[in-house]
């Protein structure tokens, strides 16, 4: 923030939100986000901690045997990191896009202002992605005291995180603003972020899966996500290349920009 | 700041604009000049294509057919530099309601590229000029609906727009509210803001438009300054007679000749005449009585009437 002062400051006619007016869209968020923080630094650091303790000790006590090769805590830890960030991004981009649309509307009013779709797409992207790097940041701390963390290139989960949130948060969006009842953001929950979380590998590893269920883990991005992350921790090379996976997490991101950006057009542009 | 790109000081420039949705023709066709400076209003029942008319000269609906061009330029083309200096006012309020009176003019400044330092300054006067200044830090959520209408118009003036729209600035008000916000608007206009308003209030349009134009069915169907569309669709005076009795149809037929054009309603008669008392002493002559009498002068809501019916329109 103090990065836009300054040049919004030294150059009033085009600063950095005169270039990137999504930047405008991410700072109203923020500047809303204010009033809720506190609570959410709180929960964030509080839900990798009870997760840890619960699931890595408590059921880590009863699995005595190592999972791929590494005690079971060290295997959970980077899932739960990868699944955390799913969970946030999801949430961030459900209820506030629905919200923005039918109870706020102040979609309707960035709508009126030189702001484009794509302005008002990135800016909302851009706050699910400062919610998911602050909350994967905290979780990477927790794991860091619980010394689950094998490997410098544990610092690549951040950019891992932001990639599977955008992977998902992106074409949630385009649900998100299609439908008009937020009884159809609970659907999504159950129908998919609760099956990814269970079978794309946070838990236990997708081979233990019979084939077809395994094939819908290597569909969901989550799997690709868990599976990077979990080399990073290690230190090891993933199941799959790693330029697959990216690229795979890119086409979801591509794909789902190209349905948000027609879903909020037809919503704001009519 | 760009000077208004102007053809003979228009800023806005409608020809054959239509606007359709479907099977559904909003706006069918319409001519529209809207010059520097003035307050030009669209009147016309529920339904008649006024606001999506305002959504297309907003960039936000673009055009079916025809051509629109705002401040010389082309809402398909050029929305966002175009949106860059309007400001807008929708029929319902957007405002944030978790965040402060002043939170929604420094973070909707900032749409605009505004800077910070630019944008809290702006916000104090603002606010000063709505007269909302001492609810500044205040959440915008418990104000009244009089209040968050003139924080709209505050925040449609944060960029300095050179047009100013305004979807039924003053439905759902309370008349104290309503006056205010008029106000507001007058001194707005003063000032050289020019501004486009759509009402079904026919009050506001005469204390507001300099001219306005009368839509029904997404055709305009009169166009002129208030008193001009008086003057061509109704006469000076009315005069509002009701008989006691059944029905006043029974009346109707002794007042021929009394009026330039009679409308009878299930409770009363008008007369739509020159000289209102003139007409009352003829109605006396005749031998009438009838239980109350009343000579008015004729408003725009005459000429509405007149020309959009009295049926009514969901």
């Amino acid at each position: 923030m103090a990065l836009l002062e300054a040049t919004a400051a030294t150059r009033p006619q085009a600063g950095l939100v005169g270039r990137f007016p999504a930047l405008a869209v991410l700072e109203y968020n923020l500047v809303a986000y204010r009033r809720t923080w506190r609570a959410g630094v709180f929960s964030s650091f509080l839900l990798p901690l009870l997760t840890m303790v619960g699931f890595g000790v408590g059921v880590g006590a009863y699995v005595e045997a190592p999972v791929a090769g590494v005690p079971y805590l060290d295997f959970l830890v980077p899932g739960l990191i990868a699944s955390t960030a799913l969970q946030v991004a999801i949430g961030e981009s459900t209820w506030p896009v629905l919200g923005n649309f039918e109870w706020i509307k102040i979609y309707f009013a960035q709508a009126s202002t030189p702001l484009r779709v794509a302005d008002i797409l990135g800016g909302q992207l851009g706050f699910v992605l400062f919610r998911v790097l602050t909350s994967s940041l905290a979780f990477l701390l927790v794991a860091a005291a619980f010394g689950t963390l094998h490997s410098p290139w544990a610092l690549a989960t951040l950019p891992l995180v932001a990639l599977i949130a955008a992977a998902v948060a992106v074409p949630v969006f385009a649900y998100s603003s299609s439908v008009r009842s937020d009884s159809y953001l609970a659907l999504l929950f159950r129908f998919a972020v609760i099956p990814m979380t269970l079978f794309a590998g946070v838990f236990f590893p997708v081979e233990s899966l019979p084939m077809v269920l395994r094939w819908l883990a290597y569909a969901s991005p989550l799997w690709h996500g868990v599976d990077l992350c979990r080399a990073a921790t290690l230190g090891v090379a993933p199941a799959w290349s790693v330029p697959g996976h990216l690229l795979y997490l890119a086409a979801w991101v591509a794909v789902g920009w190209w349905l948000a950006h027609s879903a909020f057009r037809r919503r704001l542009v009519v | 700041m760009v000077e208004p790109v102007t053809r003979d000081g228009i800023l806005i420039q409608a020809r054959g604009l239509v606007k359709r949705f479907g099977d559904f023709t909003a706006v069918d066709g319409i001519d529209v000049d809207v010059r520097a400076g003035e307050a030009f209003g669209f009147l016309g029942p529920n339904g008649a294509g006024k606001s999506s008319t305002m959504r297309m000269v907003g960039c936000v609906s673009p055009p079916t057919d025809g051509e629109l061009q705002i401040m010389g330029m082309d809402p398909r083309r050029d929305g966002p530099a175009i949106r860059a200096r309007l400001g807008v006012c929708p029929q319902l309020d957007n405002l944030d309601p978790e965040l402060t009176v002043r939170e929604n003019l420094t973070t909707y400044a900032r749409y605009f590229g505004i800077p910070r330092r630019v944008a809290r300054e702006r916000a104090a006067e603002l606010l000063d000029f709505v007269q909302l200044a001492e609810r500044a830090g205040s959440k915008v959520e418990p104000l009244s609906g009089g209040m968050k209408r003139r924080l709209t118009i505050a925040r449609a003036m944060v960029n300095e727009p050179d047009i100013v729209l305004l979807d039924e600035p003053t439905t759902g008000l309370d008349p104290q509210a309503r006056h205010l916000v008029w106000e507001r608007l007058f001194r707005l206009k003063q000032q050289g803001v020019t501004l486009v308003l759509t009402t079904h209030y026919m009050d506001e349009a005469e204390q507001l438009c300099d001219r306005l134009v009368v839509m029904d069915g997404g055709r305009i169907v009169a166009e002129g300054s208030p008193r001009t569309l008086i003057e061509r669709y109704s006469t000076r005076e009315v005069v509002e007679l009701r008989f006691a009795g059944e029905t006043q149809e029974a009346f109707a037929g002794k007042l021929d000749g009394l009026a330039e054009r009679i409308e009878v309603l299930p409770d009363r008669i008008l007369l739509y005449v020159t000289d209102g008392d003139g007409a009352v002493a003829e109605v006396h002559a005749r031998a009438l009585t009838p239980a109350s009498v009343l000579v008015r002068r004729s408003s725009l809501e005459d000429v509405f009437l007149h020309l959009t019916g009295r049926t009514l329109v969901d």
